[in-house]
Formats: structure tokens, sequence, C-alpha cells
């Protein structure tokens, strides 16, 4: 299948002379919701202004579905929903009527009906006739959402859509989100918050310095990187390790009571069964054990000091 | 053509300045208003006519101008700047629009409001001094071609400006003067030749004279080079949004 879009060598120096984006290659797949991971200052939301337009690149090209972003941009902007990171509104306008404006400036005509069903699946239609300037933060995130989405677009892209939200919003855009992505539309993300997109996403890319260092499956990254933790609780405490169980590397706690052994969960010899068999030849016996998965946050947090 | 995204523009322009209708028509109204008691009864009473005209009657139509090259600029810089320094003006700027359309919009409902309040103060002229108009037609040919132009200007203006005193200093510091001083109160054979030789650098000059030939069928310069100066203009600042456009200067980085 075609890629719904396709960065091909983009790159961006802005006028000050930093260089925000280095030759990026790119390409998304149709109905899958793809996670933009970064730092602040690592070029996401420049290359997201890019493909929507509000950026000029300075080399490279852009298509979406199909559609040069420059050449062709009205048809591919057609496509395209944008939310935006920062939470600007017209502060006197009405919801109906903002949402309203968007259709009409994206090239679709009134629909009522559609921009009705957006309202009620976004949990805004009780405040249809609110001026913006009266909403929480939250509903005006959600009052973005229905401007991106006013003109059906295929491609929506979420800058940083749950900063700032609280626990219980970001779970509801979250569903959302999937929601949208079930309905056919592919969503591109980006986000610091790396529990968002272990939660979310298809696919991982990450950038650093303008750099994509990686893209991936989300659950192939996770196996491929993902270290395992195994910890054994004791249930007395040990003064030391035996010398014999020098090769494991282990780490005793503090108190002596908690043995903790790291192993790469994509090995087919993780060295468990050893290592419990000789625990046993020591006579350590056990009261516990549980075993952790590394979070995405510690694939991220080694990826990018890796690439300073 | 995105019809759709300039009616968006359109409309939602027109439901802003029914928002703020106190502000945009009734001080306008009334500050012209003052004028004519001031110079067209009070002091008008004891001038003498100007090429047949009544004074009072003689300044009417570059009051009309006065307000119209105001508020034409100051709807539509006011229109663009206000979406830039919000923030909102992403949502224009990723939409399926060429400059075209997105000027149409705005440009189209700025042009909209001050012929509107162009005539509304022509309305009120007439309860201070008796009108007469030649050339109706001309006359809001005149007025709307005027109104395009300067609203073209402000449009410019609106992109240019980086704060809002910078919105406010061309209109207070060039737009003003230029007025007062193109002819709204007095015609430019009253002036010495030197300063009537450099009053005819001032493009107001041109819309004043055509303006108020439209009216009495007496002019400072001829019509034909009124509208063609004011035509140029247009062009200038149509080349202008152009180039904006283009190249992205104080939109896109």
């Amino acid at each position: 299948m075609h890629p719904v879009i396709s960065v091909s060598r983009l790159s961006k120096t802005y006028a000050s002379g930093h260089v925000a984006l280095k030759a990026i290659d790119l390409e998304i797949r149709r109905g899958e919701i793809f996670a933009l991971l970064g730092p602040n200052g690592a070029g996401k939301t420049t290359l997201i202004s890019i493909i929507c337009g509000l950026v000029n690149p300075t080399e490279g090209s852009v298509r979406a579905d199909g559609h040069d972003i420059v050449r062709d941009y009205r048809a591919a902007r057609a496509k395209i929903g944008l939310v935006p990171q920062e939470l600007t509104a017209d502060a006197f306008e009405t919801v109906w009527a903002t949402v309203s404006f968007s259709r009409g400036l994206f090239g679709r005509g009134p629909n009522p009906a559609y921009i009705e069903k957006i309202l009620r699946d976004l949990s805004l239609w009780d405040k249809r006739d609110s001026k913006l300037m009266t909403l929480s933060g939250g509903m005006k995130r959600r009052v973005l959402i229905a401007k991106a989405l006013s003109h059906e677009p295929q491609i929506l892209f979420l800058d940083e859509p749950t900063a700032g939200v609280d626990v219980e919003l970001r779970r509801d855009m979250w569903n959302v989100v999937r929601a949208l992505r079930d309905s056919g539309v592919t969503i591109i993300l980006t986000t610091h918050y790396l529990e968002e997109a272990e939660e979310m996403a298809d696919r991982i890319g990450v950038i650093s310095r303008g750099e994509l260092i990686l893209v991936e499956e989300k659950t192939a990254l996770m196996r491929r990187l993902g270290k395992k933790v195994l910890t054994v609780q004791l249930p007395a405490a040990l003064a030391r390790l035996p010398d014999s169980l020098a090769n494991y590397q282990l780490a005793l706690s503090e108190d002596g009571t908690e043995l903790v052994y790291s192993y790469d969960a994509a090995i087919e010899d993780s060295g468990i069964t050893a290592l419990l068999q000789d625990l046993a030849r020591e006579g350590i016996a056990f009261k516990d054990l549980h075993t952790e998965q590394s979070s995405l946050e510690d694939i991220f947090v080694s990826l990018v000091k890796d690439n300073r | 053509m995105n019809f759709h995204a300039i009616r968006a523009i359109y409309v939602f322009e027109m439901a802003r300045a029914g928002r703020t209708l106190l502000q945009s028509v009734v001080s306008p109204v009334l500050s012209t208003s003052l004028y004519f008691v001031v110079f067209g009864s009070a002091i008008g009473s004891r001038m003498a006519d100007i090429d047949g005209v009544s004074y009072g009657a003689f300044i009417v139509p570059g009051l009309i101008m006065l307000t119209l090259l105001m508020q034409s600029i100051s709807n539509a810089s006011f229109a663009i700047y206000f979406p830039r320094f919000t923030g909102t003006i992403y949502e224009v700027l990723s939409a399926p629009v060429s400059f075209v359309e997105i000027l149409t919009g705005y440009v189209g409902a700025a042009a909209t409001k001050s012929v509107i309040l162009g005539l509304i103060i022509l309305a009120t002229a007439a309860v201070f001094v008796p009108l007469q108009i030649n050339h109706p037609i001309w006359m809001l040919g005149f007025l709307v071609l005027t109104a395009v132009t300067f609203s073209l200007f402000g449009f410019i203006i609106g992109i240019w400006a980086d704060g809002f005193e910078k919105l406010q200093l061309v209109p207070l510091l060039i737009v003003t003067p230029l007025t007062f001083l193109g002819g709204s109160f007095y015609s430019i054979d009253m002036l010495p030749p030197l300063w009537r030789t450099v009053t005819l650098f001032n493009p107001v000059v041109y819309l004043i004279s055509g303006f108020r030939w439209s009216f009495y069928g007496v002019s400072d310069v001829s019509i034909g080079v009124s509208l063609t100066m004011t035509l140029a203009f247009l062009a200038l600042c149509l080349i202008t949004v152009w180039w904006i456009f283009r190249t992205g200067y104080r939109l896109k980085s």
C-alpha cells in the first residue's frame, strides 16, 4: 500500500542559522497511529509545520496522499487536519461558529449534521453556543480537534495533544484518538510523554537534534531494546553476594533482602534458569520473585543519550 | 478557487464587526458630525464659496475620504494582525487557500465595512448641509475603489506590524497628515505655487479630488489622473501582497 505521507530528504535551516531538520526520510502508513518522540527542540514541531504548510522547507519534498505539499498544496492540505500545540482560539467566537468556519476555510460546504456529530463525539455538544474564552483548557483542546476534523481529513496531526492536560482528560483524549483511527484516519502525534506513545502508537519514530534516529513498530522496539529486570526477594538478609554468583552481575539491595538481575528478554538464553539453580546450590532460599519490562522511557533516554 | 473559504473568512470578519458595532460605527459618525458642526456650520458660514460650492458642502467628500481611509486601514490591518498576534493564523496558513482567497475574504470584508460607513457619513452630512451628487455612479465607484485599495494597504500594515504600536503608527503618522494636507478642507488651488507642486506628490490629493468631482463636477486635478493614480496605488499594494505570500514574509519562517 502507498504510504499516506512520504517525506524525503527534508531539511530545514531557519534564517537564524538554526538547523532544525537534517535530511529526514519518513513514510507514514495509511491508518496507523504514528508517534513522533523527541526532547524539546528536537524538530518535531518543525517537521509537522512543514507538512501542514506553516513553515517553508529548505530542501526536500513531502507528499500527502500522493500530492506534493508545495506544488499541489490545495489537494494535499484538504486531506490534512492540524491540532496545534498552543491553545490558540478566537476568544469571542462560539464553538459552533469556529468549527463551521474551519470547515468552510478548508473548502467544504456547510454540513450541520456532520459538525453536530463531531461536537457530540468530542462531548462538546452542550457547549456549542459557548464562547471559547469561557471554556477550560481541556475543552479548548477538544475544540481545536473538532476544528481540525471539521473538513473530514484523512490525516490528522496532533502536536502534543495532551500537554498540560490532567490524567483523566488524557485518557479521554486517547479514546478519542483511537476512535478516530478506527474510523480510518491516519494519526501522527508528537509527544514527550512516553507513556502516551507506549499506550497509543502502532509505530514510533524518535527524533533528536533534527535527525530521525529510529523508526520502528512499537512492539518490536520494546522487544528489541527491552531489558527486563528480575527481582528476587529473600526471606533473610544476605550480608554479601557469594563469589560463585559474580558472573550474573547481580545487585544486592541495601538491606540485603533483594537480588536484582538485569537480562535481555530478546535473547534465547536469558540465564534465569541457571541463576535460580545456582542460588539453590548456594543455599539461598527465596520468598518471591517478579520480572519487570523496562519502559519506553528507559529505551528513549538511552537512545537520545547515545545520540549526544 | 476555494469559494467556501472566501465566504468563511468574509462572514467571520463581518461577524466581528457586528460585535463591535458601537466602536465601528458610532465613533466615526460622532467625530464626523463634530467636523460638520465646527467647520461646516460655525466656521463655514463665514467662509466664501469655493468653485461655487458652499464651504460646508465642499468638505463633505474630504471628510468621507478621511473616514474611509482610516477605517479601511484599521479594519484590514487589525483583521490580519490579530490572528497573527493570538496564533490563530495557523489555520489560514494550513488551509487549501491561495493568497487570492485570503485577500478577497479579509480585504473584501474590510472594504465592505468602510463603504457602509462612508455611506452612513454621507447620510449624516445630508443632515447638516444640502448635498448634491452630480455623478452618483462615479461617486460609488471611487468609494469602493478607495476602500479596496486602502484595505489592501491596511492588510500589508497588519502583516508588517510586529506590535500594536506599529499598527497605529502608519495611520497616525502618515495617513492623517496626508489626508489633512490632501485637500480635505481646502482646494489645492488656494496654496502658493510651490506648495501646490509639493502637494501633487501626496496620493490622497488624487483620491479627494476625484471624489469631490463626482459630487460637484469640480476638481483640483483631472478625473483621469485621479483614477490612474488610485489604480496605480492599488496595483502597488497588490504586488506587495503577492510578494508577501510568495516569500512568506512575517507569515512563514
